[in-house]
Order: structure tokens, then C-alpha cells, then sequence
């Protein structure tokens, strides 16, 4: 006899996690299905871990979870193939608890996340695929697994299965995954002494500094870097537009990109002598708010990154992951309450409250530039030479007087872009952010 | 003093780190010598070799231990174990001891160590040795290291140091029984040098009574069923062994080591992902958790050189191996490297082998 | 008839790294896994069960995350399953193993009578072979080792006939139930669990037992106080002092490389050359 749920959660990563537990806390009964050997297995994120997210599904997270040092410091690098020009926000402020991020080793937080989920009551299944969504009608009531005996049943099926979320896709609710929308992103984990990363970065125990990168590094396409800091290890990692590295005329590798990244005079003193711990790659749903699908309908709710929820600009992931899991099983659970059924209209508050929260209006408020960048790959190679031939120029005392230097600087950007290139340029980039 | 003092290893947890004064009685080195058919096992050799070196350095008698039927010629394996190092056998001659079986086998192991007080007793890691060391440490209490690949006498304590790997081969840590008598370890075959045989040597045989009678075993041996030898693999006696690693991405391109492998009439080995993943049968797996080759030639394709690996096929005469990583471990104990995809290397090889062969057998011819 | 699998929780040691600056252990983020030689045992178990019918208790001693690895035996099949946990357990080794497992299978036999008592054939994280016949031995149990087929087992006459695989060959051998097997690798296939047994596992209450409930009567036999070894050192190991002949395929051709190696080892080792010529004129 096959079972019913209140909710099945496809999925255990930061979103399905969030929507477990979620659920699970509120008294529904809820079974997690996880398709890898363990919960988190499957997951791969930089990662960054933002407080505010989390805060408001386990408030008291910083007990026990796993983290690695708080972020104090900022530094933005554009980079060309020999220099960086950069600013760095570094603030005693950020020192002052509760702290605002921090970075984590996924591996170790999904296994405690997955652990306050098992806490929280909910079944939580591993090695299993979800293969299908059992429809009754135009109603989702529940998913059909690889297993014997797979079919099981629930009131609302929460698809968090990720960024190739099949399930969304052989449902019908959403079509192909564009590659101009899906960034492919490599990372490693370099192990080295606590001590030599404190002194590397200035900082001290607990302290982490983020490096966020881009330029030159990316070999002409659409795409950033990143360093973090951990305890005992530095992740980092390189991501670009996986259209991009179709069409790359040196059909330049993720990885390759990544090792050029490694040896780039500005990084490699950073990371020398770590050991490698861990390499992944990972597709980032990067296509912004136009990509954003239809998140709910009859029974089902989508989250996460399998509802492309990534605000590419800021690098953030995981905590809308996180907003649109608590969101949806918040959906559920007043569903529940209000007893009328889990059609797509009374499930239609998730999408209002995704709407009202900072995920939409982010997501909004960066709408273009994905496009913007997209299309206009001097933002990736032309811009961070000059910047930095600029940059070089002004500094290096040669005798020239800086009058002419600033000539020189003004007539290499006209030289590579026309005056009407560098003002549209400069227009696009100030609406995509606006 | 010039020499730093040899630091004993501090006592934690209550535990008594000391030996107690009744067990400083117990002296000499065993080795338990196992035979088959008629045959000792080479590795009670290697084990004589090992235990000669010990005993030495402890200023102690070395001696063998052989069970087995009235019918077997136990006398002529005494004798083949002097001339490996043993001064001495125990013998147990029953006819319950005929074929292994672990209650007899405990049992006079057991009485002869209370018996005749040895400090350390060896055994082969085999399924043989294993069965009784496990059997005979539980019932003396005693400590019992496994799998050992390196076996020293601790300066400080007298005591005896035990290297194996741990961790799933990923480091390797150093046991110690300090406070229990005896001291046992089991060495996998192949893992210690055969020591030279001198038919000079003599020894004297001790003569022991075991005390059981056949109504007394439950288990009852029915039948025995020798492996076939016409299609075993014989890995840890090859003498060329061509290994491939997961560097090799696919089964599709482990092919490439049979084809290197039959030019040069050697066998095939693997690591342990490799056999993991199915690619290859579980007895062509080298390591730790497979088997220990000691072979002239050992080509390692696509292998980074985990310790797991490494045990069990360092002691090779000759290493070439073959990694993409300039940095692979297992460069720091190859005689030579070739850095390179073993995908592209490996075919050139097998041609250039074999060009060379029949290069020099014409020129034989 | 009732079956005890014991089991244990190992880090999976293919994901295993060794701290290159302090080589110490990095257990982060390592997967827990059931020890795959046990899956040999416990799917043996079942399959008797199918057989005979009865039940499969799998036991387990652990820090409490091993109620996930007795779970997971739990969706395979077994009816039942405790964790032995206790802080005095830490630092046992095989024989301190032995003793709280055996305590702990003897208080399981209180409940139900034990026919047999399996276990994997090693770990891959100690690799020892130790506690197996540690258990047979304290609980007087029949040893059989390396079993790779259970002929027969006949319920009424207590009796049980195994292939033990030995050296050169494969020992035919019977026993008395109850007896201790360890079973070889490669043996059986673990079955696929049907989605009910996961969901069944995911809500399976394991019990947990300390070392009084364990039955546990010597406490100077269990943890580091039990345990007649000593570690008294950890290390990673010494490159070789020459290092390897390096040649690159960057700098030559793979075609050259090959030339280079095959003359410099005939010429160091001519025996070599002799033997494979050998080999190759056969």
C-alpha cells in the first residue's frame, strides 16, 4: 500500500532542505527524496553562506552548524593577464555578531542541515530518483521513484531536484534548459595551514576575506572568479556562461580556466603550497528574472535552483534557495490550514510572497543584465586591460607627466572602443543596474 | 649524550603501559609455520627472515611452529626452516591436525605458547594465518597487529614495533603491545624479502602432544577443492606485472594495458577504484587490500600512487610509471617516470616493446 | 531462527585525505558508509531468511551518527537493529572490539536464541579480520572464515555445511549451528530495497544501547583500557631517496620517451631483458 504525505520534497539541498524543514517543524508529515548517496552529495556551491536566510528557518543556526569564518573583507579584482585593479571594503563592523556571512564546506553544513531536517520529523530517503509526477488530472499527487513498489503520494510535491530540474521539465512546466542561460562553474578546494591563510589575508581566527574576480581570467566570456577563505582550506573557483564555452574560439576548458586562473601572478601567491582537496564543476541557473518559470500550479511548487532563483550580479544562491524552500512550505502549510485544497490557486501566495520578498525584486532588479554582458564581451576582455594598462600607467613613475598619461589612457579606450561604443557601453551597464 | 633518549609512549586512559613482572619470562621469537599439502608456505620463509632479525636484535632464539598429521612431512619442513633462520621447531603431531581447522589449530597454538612463553609470535596474513592469529590473540588476550609491512625492535621498551597501513592505506601508523605477552603480527605473503636458504643450518625439534580427540571437534573438514591452475591469476609470484589506475577514465582504455601486458608475457594488476569499479576481476587488484607482488618489471599506468597502492607493489625491482600529474606520489617511488596520458603513452609502449623484441630475437635467431 | 549481522559504520575510504602540512586524518566531510564487506554478511542473512524465514538483527558499535549505516541495513531487509554506543567504547582496538560486541550479541541471544552470527570479512578501514573470530571465540561460537557459499543448513540437526576458501584451494567444511561466519567479498549482490523498506528504514526507530545495557560486565575490558595495543606513531611515507627518471611527453615524442626507458632499463637490468625475451620466444 503506497503512502501519503502532506509534502514530498524532491531533492536535499539548500532549498529542499529549507522547505523540509520548514514543513516538518510546522507537524506536516513530509518525506525528503535525495537521488545521491547521502544528503548533499550531489551539491556543489562556492560557498558563501548568508545568515539572513537561514536566520529565518533556524534562528538559533549558529549553535551548531559548521562555518568556517565570517567575511570581513571584500576585495573586487578585475583583472588582466598580469595585474589586477581592485577595490577591497574591509569593516571592523562586520566583526560585530551576529555576523552577516560566512563562508562553509558544503559537504559538512548540508550534512548538519540535513540533520536538523531528520530533527525536525521529516523522512528523509537517499539513492532514490524521482522519475516522474504522478498526475491525477492536471492535479500533481505524487512522484513515481526507481524503486519497487516507487509510487508514493502527497498533497503538494515541492520540486527542488536542482538546476537540470528533469521533473519540471518532462512535466511539461518547463521547457528546455537554454545554455545561455546556465553558467558552468568549476572549484577546488586548496588545503594549506590555518596560520598561513591568516597571514596571507590579514585576518585572524574566524576572519575570512572574498575575492571576487573578473576580467581577463575568463578568456573573453561571460563569467566571474571567486576566493574564499575557510578555516584550513581556500575555495576557488571559475564560472562562465555554458553558451559561452560552446562558442569559445579556443574552446577553452572550465578547467583550463581554472588552472590559468591559479597560476595568475595576483592568485598564485595567494593559494601556493595548498594541497587539493576536492575538484567539482556545477551548472549555475544564471538566466536572471526573464528565465524564472512559472513556480507553482496544481499540487506542485518549484525552488531553488531548479526555478533558476540565482541573482548572478551578487552571487547569490543559496540563500534564495533557502527564502523560496521556507516560502513554499510556508504555502503548504496554510494550504493545509485553510483546508480548501492544493490547487494552483490556493497555492498561488507562494508566487506573491516570492514577488514581495528580496528574491523577485532582486531578480527584477538585475533583469537585464545577464543580456548585457551576454552580448558585449569587452565588459570581459576589453575594459579590464585598459583598466589596468590605465591603472599601471598613472602609478609607474617614468618621467612622464600625468597630463599625458591621461591622454594616452583616454586615447587607448577610443582606440579600442568608439567614443559612441564607450557611452552605450557605460549607458547599458548603468540600466542593467539600476 | 649525543643520542636523544628513546621516548616511551605515554600512558593514557588508566592503561597500563608497563609489562608485568610474570611476563618478563616470556622470551624468543615464532614464526607459525604453515604448509599445505606437503608444502610450507613461502610466507613462513619470509617470516623466518623477518623473525631472524628481530631475534637478533632482542639476543633471542628464533623458533618455527608446525602442526599437522601424523603422515605429513612435518620433519623435512623443520628442517627446510633451519636452513631459513629457525634455531628450533615446535612440532604437534596429530591426526586431527590434518587440514586446518581453527578449534585444534587454537587450541595447540594456544597450549604451546603458555607452554614455552614466547615474547613475539609471527603469522602469515593468510586465510589460514589470519583464522588462527585472531582465534589464539582473543583467547590469550593479547595484542595482535595485522597486515604489518615493516617489523622493528623498539629501542626503548624492547618492545615490538609494528608498521602498517592505516586508514584505508592513506598513512601508515606504528602498534605496540606493551603490557601483554605474546607479541603477535601477521605479514601479508610477498610483503618481506625471501631470506637465503644455508642447508648448513641445523636446528633441534621439539615435540609436543595436543591433547584433543577427533570426537571433541564440531567442525568437520569433508573435502577439499584445490584451485585450478591452469587459469589462476598468479599475481603476487608474477614476474612482470603491468597495472592500470582509474587515470585510465574508462574499461574501454584499460584494454590497452592487455595489450602492453601480453607483448611482454606479464599480468595484469589493478587498483583498487579500478576493481571497485568492475573493470577488472577482484584478484588483480594490488594494495593493501589486495595482493603484495614483489615482481622484476611494474609498470603503473594512470596510478597516482595512493599508500593503499603503494604497499603492496614497492618492493618491485625495476618501477616505470606513467601519470598526467608531474606531482603524482607515485613518482617519489618510481625508478622512472613518465610523464604523459597513459592513453596516449601506453600504445606506444606496447610498439615499441615490441619492435624492440623482435629486434633482439632476430638478432638471438 | 534468528541471524545477528554485525556491522560497522567506516568513513568511505576512497574519499579519504591525508592533511598534507600535519598528516592528520581530514574525516570532514567524508562520507559514512556501511563497511561494503559487511553488505556481503547482511545480504547472506537475508537470504537465509528468505530461505528459512526468522529474523535479522544487525548490531553495530559506534558514536551515534552509525544509526544512519544500521538504517540502511534496515532498508536492505534486516527486522531489527541496534547501536552499541557508549564514550567508554573510544580507543578499542580489535580485541576491546571483540569483547563489547560479544557482550552485546550475548544480551541479543537473552532476548532470542542466535543461530549464527555473521560478519564482514575485514573493514577497509582497520583491514584487521580480527573481531570475527574474536566473537566466535568469546562466545564459543563455531569459526568459519572466508566463506564463499553456504551449501547447506539444516535447521533440525543444528547443522551447517560452508566453502571456505583457503589457501590453493576451497575447504568443504561442517559445523554446528550456532556458529560465527565471515564472509568473502564478491560472494552475492546486495539487493536493490523497494521504496517502502526506504521509507519503513527512514522511520525505523534503532535502538541504542550503553554499556550497561550491553551487558557489558568488565568495564577494564572495553575502550582504551581493554586494548593491549598501542599506537605510538602516525606518519605518511618517505619518498625514495633518488627520485624518479623523469621524462615528459611535453618535451619529447611519446615515441622517444618510450626508446629512452626501455634502453635504460635493459641496459641497468639485462636478466630483465633476458626473461622477456624468454617469455616472448615461448
Amino acid at each position: 500500500m503506497s503512502e501519503k504525505f502532506d509534502v514530498i520534497v524532491v531533492g536535499a539541498g539548500p532549498s529542499g532542505n529549507a522547505a523540509a524543514y520548514t514543513a516538518a517543524k510546522a507537524g506536516l508529515s513530509v518525506l525528503q527524496i535525495e537521488r545521491g548517496e547521502y544528503p548533499g552529495s550531489k551539491n556543489v556551491q562556492g560557498a558563501i553562506l548568508y545568515a539572513n536566510a537561514l536566520e529565518q528557518i533556524i534562528p538559533d543556526f549558529r549553535e551548531d552548524a559548521p562555518l568556517e569564518r565570517h567575511i570581513i573583507e571584500q576585495r573586487m579584482w578585475v583583472l588582466d593577464e598580469e595585474s589586477f585593479v581592485g577595490t577591497h571594503f574591509r569593516s571592523d563592523d562586520y566583526n560585530k555578531p551576529p555576523y552577516n556571512r560566512y563562508t562553509i564546506i558544503r559537504a559538512q553544513f548540508d550534512k548538519w542541515f540535513s540533520s536538523k531536517v531528520k530533527e525536525a520529523g521529516a523522512l528523509v530517503i537517499c539513492e532514490t530518483t524521482v522519475e516522474s509526477l504522478i498526475l491525477d488530472g492536471d492535479q500533481v499527487v505524487g512522484v513515481r521513484c526507481d524503486r519497487q513498489g516507487g509510487e508514493v503520494f502527497a498533497d503538494v510535491v515541492i520540486l527542488a531536484d536542482g538546476v537540470n530540474s528533469t521533473l519540471a521539465r518532462k512535466a511539461g512546466f518547463h521547457g528546455e534548459i537554454q545554455a545561455g542561460n546556465v553558467a558552468l562553474a568549476v572549484k577546488e578546494i586548496l588545503f594549506m595551514p590555518q596560520e598561513t591563510i591568516e597571514a596571507r589575508f590579514n585576518i585572524k581566527e574566524e576572519e575570512g576575506v572574498v575575492i571576487e574576480m573578473f576580467g581577463k581570467i575568463t578568456d573573453g566570456m561571460m563569467g566571474t572568479g571567486f576566493l574564499y577563505t575557510n578555516k584550513d582550506s581556500i575555495t576557488l573557483g571559475v564560472g562562465c556562461m555554458l553558451s559561452d564555452f560552446k562558442e569559445n574560439p579556443n574552446r577553452t576548458s572550465p578547467y583550463t580556466l581554472l588552472e590559468k586562473m591559479k597560476a595568475h601572478p595576483s592568485v598564485a601567491p595567494l593559494i601556493a603550497g595548498g594541497e587539493m582537496k576536492e575538484y567539482c564543476a556545477h551548472l549555475i541557473p544564471e538566466g536572471g528574472f526573464y528565465a524564472v518559470p512559472k513556480v507553482h500550479g496544481n499540487g506542485w511548487m518549484i525552488v531553488g535552483d531548479s526555478g533558476g532563483f540565482v541573482n548572478a550580479v551578487h552571487r547569490e544562491g543559496s540563500n534564495l534557495a533557502m527564502t523560496t524552500g521556507r516560502l513554499a512550505a510556508e504555502t503548504a502549510i496554510a494550504a493545509k490550514a485553510a483546508g480548501k485544497g492544493f490547487k494552483a490557486k490556493q497555492l498561488a501566495s507562494y508566487k506573491q510572497a516570492l514577488d514581495e520578498s528580496f528574491v523577485m525584486k532582486d531578480l527584477h532588479k538585475y533583469r537585464d543584465m545577464p543580456q548585457v554582458f551576454h552580448q558585449n564581451n569587452q565588459f570581459f576582455t576589453t575594459y579590464p586591460e585598459l583598466l589596468n594598462r590605465a591603472a599601471r600607467s598613472m602609478i609607474t613613475v617614468d618621467g612622464i607627466d600625468k597630463k599625458t598619461k591621461e591622454k594616452e589612457i583616454f586615447s587607448n579606450f577610443r582606440k579600442s572602443r568608439s567614443l559612441t561604443g564607450l557611452a552605450g557601453d557605460a549607458l547599458k551597464l548603468w540600466r542593467a543596474f539600476r | 649524550m649525543s643520542e636523544a633518549e628513546p621516548k616511551k609512549p605515554a600512558a593514557r586512559g588508566g592503561r597500563n603501559l608497563e609489562l608485568p613482572e610474570h611476563l618478563k619470562a616470556y622470551k624468543g621469537v615464532w614464526v607459525f609455520i604453515e604448509h599445505d599439502r606437503g608444502e610450507a608456505h613461502s610466507v613462513s620463509w619470509e617470516l623466518l627472515g623477518e623473525g631472524r632479525k628481530l631475534a637478533d636484535t632482542l639476543g633471542v632464539s628464533l623458533s618455527g611452529v608446525i602442526m599437522g598429521g601424523p603422515d605429513e612431512p612435518l620433519d623435512a619442513i623443520a628442517k627446510e626452516a633451519y636452513s631459513f633462520g629457525a634455531e628450533a621447531c615446535y612440532i604437534i603431531r596429530d591426526p586431527v591436525l590434518k587440514g586446518y581447522r581453527n578449534e585444534p589449530f587454537t587450541k595447540g597454538m594456544t597450549d604451546l605458547v603458555n607452554k614455552y612463553q614466547p615474547e613475539i609470535v609471527l603469522l602469515g596474513a593468510t586465510t589460514m594465518g589470519r583464522d588462527l592469529a585472531g582465534s589464539v590473540a582473543t583467547t590469550l588476550a593479547t595484542g595482535l597487529t595485522a597486515d604489518c609491512t615493516e617489523l622493528r625492535i623498539d629501542p626503548a621498551t624492547r618492545a615490538l614495533a609494528a608498521t602498517r597501513p592505516t586508514f584505508g592505506g592513506s598513512l601508515l601508523c606504528t602498534i605496540m603491545t606493551l603490557a601483554y605477552r605474546p607479541q603477535m603480527a601477521t605479514v601479508r605473503p610477498r610483503v618481506m624479502r625471501m631470506p637465503d636458504a644455508d642447508t648448513t643450518r641445523t636446528g633441534t625439534i621439539i615435540e609436543d602432544s595436543l591433547g584433543m580427540i577427533e570426537t571433541d571437534i564440531v567442525t568437520k573438514l569433508l573435502d577439499f577443492i584445490a584451485d585450478e591452475n591452469s587459469n589462476k591469476v598468479n599475481l603476487a609470484y608474477a614476474d612482470i606485472i603491468v597495472s592500470g589506475g582509474k587515470g585510465l577514465k574508462n574499461p574501454d582504455n584499460f584494454k590497452l594495458i592487455w595489450d602492453l601486458a601480453k607483448v611482454l608475457g606479464a599480468e595484469v594488476g589493478a587498483t583498487r577504484p579500478v576493481v571497485q569499479s568492475g573493470w577488472v576481476d577482484a584478484e588483480r587488484q594490488v594494495g593493501q587490500t589486495g595482493k603484495t607482488v614483489r615482481p622484476k618489471l611494474y609498470i603503473a599506468a594512470g596510478i597516482s600512487g595512493a599508500i593503499q597502492h603503494r604497499v603492496g607493489m614497492e618492493g618491485a625491482d625495476v618501477i616505470i610509471a606513467i601519470n598526467t600529474d608531474p606531482n603524482a606520489p607515485i613518482f617519489d617511488f618510481a625508478h622512472h617516470g613518465i610523464v604523459g596520458n597513459a592513453m596516449q603513452v601506453l600504445p606506444v609502449l606496447t610498439d615499441t616493446f615490441r619492435e624492440h623484441i623482435a629486434m633482439r630475437s632476430r638478432k638471438a635467431a | 531462527m534468528h541471524i545477528v549481522v554485525c556491522i560497522k559504520q567506516v568513513p568511505d575510504s576512497a574519499q579519504i585525505r591525508v592533511h598534507p602540512v600535519t598528516n592528520t586524518i581530514m574525516r570532514q566531510g567524508v562520507p559514512a558508509i556501511v563497511n561494503p564487506y559487511d553488505l556481503f554478511a547482511l545480504e547472506e542473512a537475508l537470504r537465509l531468511k528468505d530461505k528459512f524465514g526468522g529474523k535479522v538483527t544487525v548490531i553495530c558499535m559506534g558514536p551515534p551518527q552509525a544509526e544512519d549505516a544500521l538504517k540502511k541495513c534496515i532498508s536492505f531487509g534486516a527486522d531489527d537493529a541496534v547501536l552499541v554506543t557508549d564514550r567508554s567504547f573510544a580507543g578499542a582496538d580489535t580485541l576491546a572490539t571483540s569483547y563489547a560486541l560479544a557482550a552485546a550479541v550475548r544480551q541479543l541471544g537473552r532476548e532470542q536464541k542466535v543461530d549464527i552470527v555473521f560478519t564482514g570479512k575485514q573493514t577497509i578501514d582497520g583491514d584487521t579480520a580480527q573481531v570475527g573470530p574474536g566473537i566466535a571465540k568469546r562466545l564459543g561460537l563455531q569459526l568459519l572464515t572466508y566463506v564463499s557459499r553456504i551449501a547447506d543448513l539444516d535447521l533440525e540437526h543444528d547443522s551447517i555445511t560452508v566453502e571456505r576458501r583457503a589457501e590453493g584451494g576451497v575447504q568443504v567444511l561442517k559445523t554446528a549451528v550456532p556458529c560465527l561466519i565471515t564472509m568473502l567479498e564478491g560472494t552475492n549482490e546486495m539487493r536493490f530495497a523497494p521504496l517502502e523498506n526506504m521509507i519503513h528504514a527512514a522511520r525505523y526507530p534503532v535502538r541504542k544501547w550503553n554499556k550497561e545495557a550491553a551487558g557489558i560486565e568488565d568495564v577494564t575490558k572495553i575502550g582504551l583500557k581493554g586494548s593491549p595495543t598501542v599506537v605510538s606513531k602516525v606518519f605518511g611515507p618517505t619518498p625514495r631517496a633518488e627520485k624518479a627518471l623523469m621524462q615528459s611527453v611535453e618535451d619529447a615524442t611519446p615515441r622517444d620517451v618510450a626508446l629512452n626507458v626501455i634502453q635504460k632499463i635493459f641496459t641497468q637490468h639485462p636478466t630483465l631483458e633476458r626473461d622477456i625475451l624468454a617469455k616472448a620466444a615461448v
